[in-house]
């Protein structure tokens, strides 16, 4: 063969090759770049077969490491040449050596596009490969018209359309905002009729890329999609040379299945059976093979397969079938296969709701987490992440406990945030987590954040029942000889809190826990210092009579420190030995910490997803912000009350405000002084500074409590300024009860909507809860579960959930627990029956108590008219025989309706197949009419064939006539006007704020209750 | 997107896949470390920097990919397969040294396979055709510029530099 060999680089290479180490080769490269950089410097004297010999020369040199800052031009003018070889190397080394910013690219551009627009199409190659390469945006700017119509040019060969379709969805990717797309539906529908296979699987991947941008526009694509999926799966017309190891295209396979993962859903009926027909035979015909690759490429589909199955939310059964699959794979030998098991898994935990299959693998996925290849015990780390909820968080949790200590060091940081956060999500009862974290902070201190230890501290502060547990698990860790020094912190700062909890317990008195504390002083960094100086500080207050030997000593170390280096300490020593000297002023200013305000976790927030720079957004992603996850999700909690600015840490930690969550005043008999904090005034007339006080109240950093009102923070600011004795008091008045002061998170109205469609989501959320809803309709029953989530570190309290079910449907509620527990999820099953064609709705009237707040919420259900429909295919004979035996009013009734939205057919008809009311294309041959069909269930009557008939007027599509028929007057009525309320509302449409159902439609009686609450409502 | 690893590093390419492309040293470096210290019997994925390597090794020859978290693993994996055979078939039997002293024919057959960091072509036959095709018309190039320079020489008669003459 042939190498058309240059003999000056292969000698070159040689010679590379032949140093004998790192500084010969240095220096033989600086001597080539030496000669390069001559000879480029007399061009003129340049043959083009030299110029292309130091041009490679460059590119070698740039591959071994080493910085080519010249020659940059020589490698961009060779795209200029006339002949195919300068051509060729000129626009590979340009794409290898220049990055898209590269200031030369500008320089080719209008070489570059003549190349493209020109006839010679081994020039139209080289260009769009390397403008595929790069992508830049100037190269978008000025070339993708031509590129579009380059892919779809029937003159052009496949060679340059496959490389078309590949340059265009990099400068897309790159650069949406520029590379129009406008009316690329029709086009990209068109590319897929290809029968090129190169070429399509090329196009394939630019539908990938626009489809995830804007699904809607391509749903022209889907159908096409699945044919040509069938096509290969079932081996059907696919030339040998495109199979590889016996397997039709692979990678087209895997790219069709991508591409309909961007679609939320598949309406119609015999598409969606076709596919799934197709991927049942790819799950159950793939089976495990000797040869490596023919393995690869099978599983290749197969796993995408799964990832379509999981998408399309198959039937359970199916599901079911995908995690036995998955199960099987977790176990098997092969790593890769073992990997993307677990991977798929967790996949699968994001979008659909198998968490409770999936944890029957739980032995086998703890033991992967002791797998001896790293990527794999990632994997299996993510998992056991994913799948722990309330019910297997103790064993999930241990079990990453205990491979703390053997895990190697890079997971370990990992490992334990996510311990932590688990723990934090999942905790059944709160001294379990404080455990948890105790136990973390033992074993890997060095990789624990900061944030966890505040975290826990917290959860402590804000729980009293949990102070007297944690300041005695803190003393027994303390107690140990070997202490890292984040206990310490933690330790310090809990004992100074609460250790006077324990005063009567054997060990604990002030003195014994002063000691133990004091102990660990010398092995601890300035940063901890400061932080058992506020314990002393806080214990001397606790002792109580005052101890004076304790006293003397504490106040010894105050005024060693006073003179210490590092500023921080010496100022809290300064400030606590002038507070004890002041006797009753320290009682106030150091009482107890006020509970802090709920917020999200900073542990969760660092978890949370950060998105790439690409333009596209994955399938997974997107699917997973549609769907509602099992998990609660914490978010930003604002308080009902108003003070949601954060207030200066300085001004607000004067007095102790009651926050939002404590209504009891419990605390405040254990040590009666601090309930007089907020008369600070009163008891010194010369308060010290505002910093001074905020440095002791808020050592570590955590923002204070916001204050219960703004009025009552004013007040405590200026009673201390003035001394006057008007804001006695007045801060610590505990808020009266509110009503619904709590904004819902998101709008109610949209999220019913789309419930109306689908059969999970969100219902209703607020800084509170979460509730959730998943239905499974059968014929006229529904069975409906509530999931009830605390997304707080309290409790719930006095939840009610009553059901306001209208005549028509019969609805039983399990018994809905009056506490919901910190952080749990509840759930409440729910049992409906049909009894009658209705458009009323069901209402669920909810109510909750958190801290002070009464929150009562009236949530519409989405048990509406279209869950009790199946869609029936009829034939057309069958279709008219009714039609006409159902000859006129009441059976069958007619309308013209104005006013309706502007909609192409087809968008009409998918949106009535999406409320089961099935599109019977070809039955009417005028096309812009539309037929329809559609079965009704009722427990009084067996299933109702129903028909519609929609006559579209082209000319003016506000306006249409609907004819429905069916054996039920009242179902004729019902089904009109239900069908009639989706066309005028909007309802598909999210962004839409317009006011949902319940618009006036002259045909709802003025007294109709649910219309009367639909509108109250939304 | 291949990498080798001998004692030295002999061969790179420029990551490019999807929105990323990284041409920098350092990152085939840290790659370099990650997955050469890598035992044989694991498997052919490892995490980095948010993005995922799928790597395969031949010989002493490392090839790999980097992609997005929720990229088809397997069907990179094959894609790189795919290369090796074409690659194979190109040279007959292909082994490191072909690729060292050819690299530029390396890039030319990946730039028939892959694009934008998509499969561009699944047919070994295909890509061999357009290879093949490149190979012949830059030989009648070379052909042509000899015959012209032959004529020149002769009616010269002086073949000092007859490239230089001829352009």
């Amino acid at each position: 063969m042939s190498m058309h060999g240059m003999r000056g680089l292969s000698v070159f290479i040689s010679e590379i090759r032949n140093c004998q180490n790192k500084e010969q080769e240095r220096l033989r490269i600086d001597k080539e770049l030496g000669n390069v950089r001559n000879r480029f410097k007399n061009e003129k004297g340049l043959t083009p077969y030299e110029k292309k010999k130091y041009v490679w020369k460059m590119l070698y040199i740039y591959m071994l490491g080493y910085d080519v800052d010249f020659g940059h031009m020589e490698a961009v003018s060779l795209i200029s040449a006339p002949k195919y070889p300068e051509k060729q190397v000129g626009y590979i080394v340009t794409s290898c050596l220049l990055n898209e910013n590269h200031d030369f690219l500008r320089l080719a551009i209008n070489t570059v596009r003549n190349d493209i627009i020109g006839r010679n199409e081994t020039f139209q190659c080289l260009a769009l490969t390397m403008v595929g390469n790069i992508g830049g945006r100037e190269f978008a700017e000025s070339l993708a018209p031509d590129v579009q119509k380059l892919l779809l040019s029937s003159s052009c060969r496949p060679l340059v359309r496959k490389k078309a379709a590949l340059c265009l969805l990099r400068l897309y990717r790159k650069n949406p905002d520029i590379v129009n797309v406008d009316g690329w539906a029709d086009r990209m529908a068109q590319l897929l009729d290809e029968r090129d296979l190169g070429v399509l699987t090329s196009s394939m991947s630019l539908l990938v890329a626009l489809a995830s941008n804007n699904h809607e526009v391509y749903w022209s694509c889907l159908p096409k999609c699945v044919k040509i999926l069938e096509r290969l799966a079932r081996n059907q017309d696919v030339p040998q040379e495109y199979t590889y190891y016996g397997i039709p295209s692979p990678w087209l396979q895997v790219k069709t299945m991508r591409a309909l993962q961007y679609f939320p859903t598949i309406e119609d009926p015999n598409t969606r059976r076709t596919l799934f027909e197709v991927l049942q035979r790819i799950l159950m015909g793939t089976d495990v093979v000797k040869n490596v690759n023919k393995n690869n490429a099978s599983h290749a589909v197969l796993f995408e397969a799964l990832a379509l199955v999981m998408h399309l939310d198959a039937e359970k059964e199916m599901m079911s079938q995908c995690v036995a699959l998955l199960g099987k794979f977790i176990a098997v030998r092969e790593p890769n296969i073992r990997y993307l098991g677990l991977e798929n898994m967790t996949r699968m935990l994001m979008v659909t709701d198998v968490q409770e299959i999936i944890k029957r693998h739980q032995a086998q996925i703890i033991t992967s987490l002791k797998d001896p290849d790293v990527s794999i015990r990632r994997r299996a780390l993510d998992l056991l992440y994913g799948m722990c909820d309330v019910t297997n968080a103790k064993d999930i949790v241990e079990e990453l406990l205990q491979y703390l200590s053997s895990a190697d060091f890079t997971m370990r940081e990992e490992l334990s945030l996510k311990a932590a956060i688990l723990a934090e999500k999942f905790a059944p009862d709160l001294s379990w987590y404080v455990d948890v974290i105790l136990q973390l902070i033992d074993k890997a201190g060095d990789f624990i954040s900061d944030d966890i230890w505040f975290r826990v501290v917290q959860f402590v502060t804000n729980n009293d029942d949990l102070q007297p547990y944690a300041a005695a698990k803190v003393k027994e860790y303390l107690d140990k000889s070997a202490v890292h020094e984040t206990m310490v912190k933690v330790s310090a700062y809990i004992l100074g809190e609460y250790s006077h909890l324990l005063a009567r317990r054997p060990g604990c008195s002030p003195k014994e826990i002063f000691s133990l504390l004091h102990e660990k002083l010398p092995t601890v960094s300035t940063t901890t210092i400061p932080i058992l100086l506020s314990a002393y500080a806080k214990i001397l207050m606790h002792t109580q009579p005052p101890d004076q030997e304790l006293q003397s000593q504490i106040w010894s170390i105050f005024n060693k420190y006073e003179s210490c280096i590092d500023a921080e300490i010496q100022q809290r020593a300064v400030e606590y030995l002038a507070l004890c000297q002041r006797g009753a002023a320290l009682m106030d200013i150091l009482a107890e910490m006020p509970k802090f305000p709920e917020r999200k976790s900073s542990l969760i927030k660092r978890t949370e997803y950060s998105e790439g720079d690409t333009a596209e957004q994955s399938a997974i992603k997107l699917r997973a912000q549609q769907q509602t996850s099992n998990a609660l999700v914490v978010t930003d909690q604002h308080p009902a009350n108003g003070a949601t600015s954060p207030v200066p840490v300085g001004q607000l930690s004067l007095v102790k405000v009651p926050s939002m969550i404590t209504t009891e005043n419990d605390t405040s008999t254990d040590h009666p002084l601090s309930q007089q904090n907020g008369a600070l005034s009163n008891v010194d007339p010369q308060p010290p500074s505002a910093d001074l006080l905020s440095d002791i109240l808020g050592p570590l950093a955590i923002e204070g409590p916001p204050g219960a009102t703004v009025q009552s923070e004013h007040n405590a600011v200026s009673g201390l300024e003035g001394g006057s004795d008007a804001a006695d008091g007045s801060a610590i008045v505990p808020v009266d009860e509110q009503t619904n002061t709590v904004q819902p998170i998101g709008n109610i109205a949209e999220r019913f909507h789309a419930l109306c469609l689908k059969d999970s989501g969100v219902l209703y959320e607020d800084p509170y809860i979460q509730i959730g809803i998943k239905a499974e309709w059968r014929g006229h029953h529904g069975r409906l579960v509530l999931f009830l989530g605390n997304k707080n570190t309290a409790p719930l309290v006095s939840v009610q959930a009553i059901i306001l079910p209208p005549a028509h449907l019969k609805v039983e509620l399990s018994l809905v627990p009056d506490t919901i527990p910190p952080r749990a999820q509840v759930q409440c099953p729910l049992e409906v029956v049909n009894l009658r064609p209705s458009r009323d709705m069901a209402v669920l009237d909810f109510s909750y108590k958190f801290g002070t707040n009464m929150v009562n919420v009236k949530l519409r259900l989405p048990a509406t008219l279209n869950k009790f429909l199946q869609p029936i295919q009829v034939p057309a004979e069958e279709f008219f025989s009714q039609w006409r035996s159902l000859s006129g009013p009441p059976l069958k009734l007619q309308e013209v309706i104005r006013g309706i939205r502007p909609m192409p057919l087809p968008e009409m008809a998918n949106l009535l197949n999406s409320f089961r009311i099935m599109n019977c294309p070809g039955l009417d041959p005028n096309p812009n009419n539309l037929v329809a069909s559609t079965t009704f269930y009722s427990e009084s009557r067996p299933a109702m064939l129903c028909l519609v008939r929609i006559e579209t007027d082209p000319a003016d599509r506000t306006q249409l006539r609907m004819t429905l028929a069916s054996g039920d007057p009242t179902l004729t009525f019902e089904l009109k006007e239900f069908i009639k309320e989706q066309l005028i509302s909007i309802p598909t449409a999210p962004r839409s704020p317009a006011p949902p159902a319940a618009q006036p439609t002259p045909q709802i009686p003025p007294n109709d209750p649910a219309a009367i609450l639909a509108g109250l409502l939304s | 997107m291949a990498n080798a690893f001998d004692s030295t590093l002999l061969f790179m390419q420029s990551l490019h896949h999807k929105g990323h492309s990284l041409y920098e040293i350092q990152v085939i470096r840290e790659l370099s470390g990650l997955i050469l210290t890598r035992g044989p019997k694991l498997c052919n994925f490892v995490d980095w920097r948010g993005l995922r390597v799928v790597y395969k090794r031949y010989a002493s020859l490392y090839f790999c990919m980097c992609i997005d978290q929720d990229d088809n693993e397997l069907e990179i994996l094959e894609i790189i397969h795919h290369y090796v055979e074409v690659l194979d078939r190109y040279f007959g039997s292909v082994c490191e040294l072909d690729l060292i002293y050819n690299f530029h024919k390396a890039y030319f057959i990946l730039d028939e396979l892959l694009l934008a960091g998509e499969l561009q072509e699944s047919s070994k036959k295909t890509v061999a055709r357009l290879v093949a095709g490149q190979d012949s018309l830059v030989e009648t190039a070379k052909e042509q510029a000899s015959a012209i320079s032959n004529i020149i020489a002769h009616a010269t008669k002086k073949v000092m530099n007859p490239l230089a003459i001829a352009f």
